[in-house]
């Protein structure tokens, strides 16, 4: 058996593990709605602690109000959203945020007047400004492009550097559950390429656990443990990265003839 | 020359209380984008509790000096005003929000008549005054039979228009809490993923804009000596035109826009009518805004994202 093939195996059994104890985040039977029109059908989805967890689908299929659902912004009509055991379906969103969840969200949202600096120093609100010169240095480390501009207005920055500060920025609140919704979006190759082994650094290195919504199926689901395909408001199927990689039907739906392939030749 | 630098400081000092009524315009404007129509019966309000309290605690208590009993009135008139500022933005705007866009403003309308009429049955329609206080001031030139005179009264609402307005943008610009508050300006939903609690800086807003309008109230109260349960309306109006004329949402924008509504206010008065005070203040309000649409310190809204 290859290296490769070992690896594989390994990275089923952890997350196998993972699974069997109670996972960080669980979401059950949820339904999100936008006045009357359903984003989401009853998504059943679990995050265990220290996995990478990816969920692809189509445009408008419900994955970034999925993610928003999990900070209640919208609230889960029915259903519950449980993380570290405690039900947070109805907390409001700042406090939701206080529990150690942090998202990169869709749009990447970073404060376009302010700098790249206080932007970050916002990623870090929850802390007080205790150990923010260590966690700067450790976003700097991981993105070097934010180092140059830490003064420059986040507005006035390209959208790859943009992203770097809205993960950087997510990270600076130090969370245990990192969501990030379509990071590779509208980049470079070489960018998305260095955005992707960052998360997988995070992941191996400091065990933060990680969910990922992206278009760019092929990456996410070679980088990550699992994954779950959502289909127009509800997860269709779900399996290990390598499963979902080899499924005739995720195949041709979103690799094949996508830019999956072509981002991943 | 003379008229001109007498007029020059009383224009200054009229500019700088409209000035400190317009930030507290422009900082809740900015961040839930609502002209609070109540803010200036606010600053009448807070000259009304300035008045009681000043009463009190000279014919009462018996304190005589008036520095001391002024500074316990300026603490007393920002506690309370800015409790008034708390609780009209949790009865009257706060269930409002998310409601389409003209409902807070005509909740605030409402809330502008209700404080003109309280105070009008509480304290009754005619004006109340103030015994003389802070009297004397310093001779500048002489010439001619004309003196130029800056008052004690005037070296001090200069003076803490000038320290507060610093210490406000200090707030803003370096304080954890301004940066909440700039965050919640320009994408409240993202400062809530932040775990930034948006209805509490929002409260806090509210509270910091009605404490400057308090210190205006008593700055007012203590310049003119008199105040009527309609003094709101006017110097409110006066000082939302500042807030556009500088740039609403910008700080020094306000102050700015204050200094120049009342240095024209006071120059029209001197020299033309003063039937046509306000008609000079308004048109030029009208003019810079054809030009400079976003007013003097204003940030264009285009903005690359």
């Amino acid at each position: 058996m290859s290296v490769a093939g070992i690896n594989v195996l390994v990275e089923e059994t952890r997350a196998r593990q993972a699974a069997a104890t109670a996972p960080l985040l669980a979401i059950r039977d949820v339904s999100t709605y936008y006045g009357s029109v359903a984003a989401l059908r009853g998504v059943d989805l679990e995050v265990g602690e220290g996995e990478i967890v990816t969920l692809i689908g189509a445009n408008g299929a419900g994955k970034s109000t999925l993610m928003m659902t999990i900070f209640g912004a919208p609230q889960a009509r029915t259903g519950s959203v449980v993380y570290a055991g405690q039900d947070i379906t109805r907390l409001p969103t700042h406090a939701i945020a206080r529990l150690g969840l942090a998202q990169s969200p869709e749009g990447r949202r970073v404060f376009p007047r302010m700098s790249v600096f206080e932007n970050l120093q916002m990623g870090a609100s929850l802390h007080g400004g205790r150990h923010f010169a260590g966690d700067l240095e450790r976003v700097c480390a991981l993105f070097p492009r934010l180092k140059e501009r830490l003064q420059q207005r986040a507005g006035t920055m390209s959208g790859g550097e943009q992203q770097m500060l809205a993960i950087g920025r997510a990270l600076m609140s130090r969370p245990r559950l990192l969501l990030l919704d379509e990071p590779s979006l509208g980049l470079a190759p070489l960018v998305v390429k260095g955005i992707f082994d960052a998360i997988r650094d995070l992941n191996r290195q400091d065990g933060m656990t990680i969910f990922l919504v992206e278009q760019n199926a092929y990456h996410a689901l070679k980088l990550a443990h699992r994954g779950y395909v959502l289909v127009n408001g509800r997860v269709t199927m779900s399996g290990t990265g390598r499963q979902l990689l080899d499924d005739p039907a995720v195949k041709s739906a979103y690799l094949e003839g996508g830019h999956g392939v072509a981002a991943g030749a | 020359m003379d008229v001109f630098l007498q007029q020059l400081i009383n224009g200054l000092t009229l500019g700088s209380i409209y000035g400190l009524i317009a930030i507290g315009y422009t900082m809740v404007f900015g961040i839930i984008g609502m002209v609070n129509f109540a803010h200036g019966d606010v600053f009448m309000v807070s000259s009304f509790i300035a008045l009681i309290a000043f009463l009190i605690l000279t014919a009462w208590l018996g304190i005589s000096s008036v520095a001391l009993a002024l500074l316990i009135v300026l603490v007393l008139a920002m506690a309370l005003t800015a409790l008034w500022g708390w609780a009209i933005e949790r009865v009257a705007y706060r269930p409002l929000r998310g409601s389409f866009r003209l409902a807070p403003l005509i909740s605030a309308i409402g809330v502008s008549i209700f404080l003109s009429n309280f105070v009008q049955v509480t304290q009754g329609a005619r004006n109340k005054s103030t015994p003389p206080m802070l009297e004397g001031g310093i001779a500048l030139m002489q010439s001619e039979g004309y003196t130029v005179f800056l008052s004690y009264k005037q070296v001090l609402i200069m003076t803490v228009t000038a320290v507060l307005l610093t210490g406000f943008w200090y707030l803003v610009q370096r304080t954890p809490f301004g940066r909440a508050q700039r965050a919640c300006e320009q994408d409240r939903k993202m400062a809530a993923l932040l775990g930034i609690d948006v209805d509490r800086t929002i409260s806090l807003t509210f509270v910091l804009g009605a404490a400057l309008a308090a210190v205006a109230g008593v700055l007012y109260l203590l310049y003119y000596g008199v105040v009527s349960f309609s003094d709101g309306f006017v110097p409110g109006v006066k000082a939302f035109t500042a807030a556009v004329l500088g740039g609403i949402g910008s700080l020094p924008g306000a102050v700015l826009g204050g200094l120049i509504i009342g240095l024209i206010e006071v120059f029209w008065s001197a020299y033309f009518s003063i039937e046509y005070k306000d008609v000079a203040a308004f048109s030029i309000l009208a003019i810079v805004l054809i030009f400079m649409p976003s007013g003097i310190l204003g940030r264009a809204e285009v903005e690359k994202v």
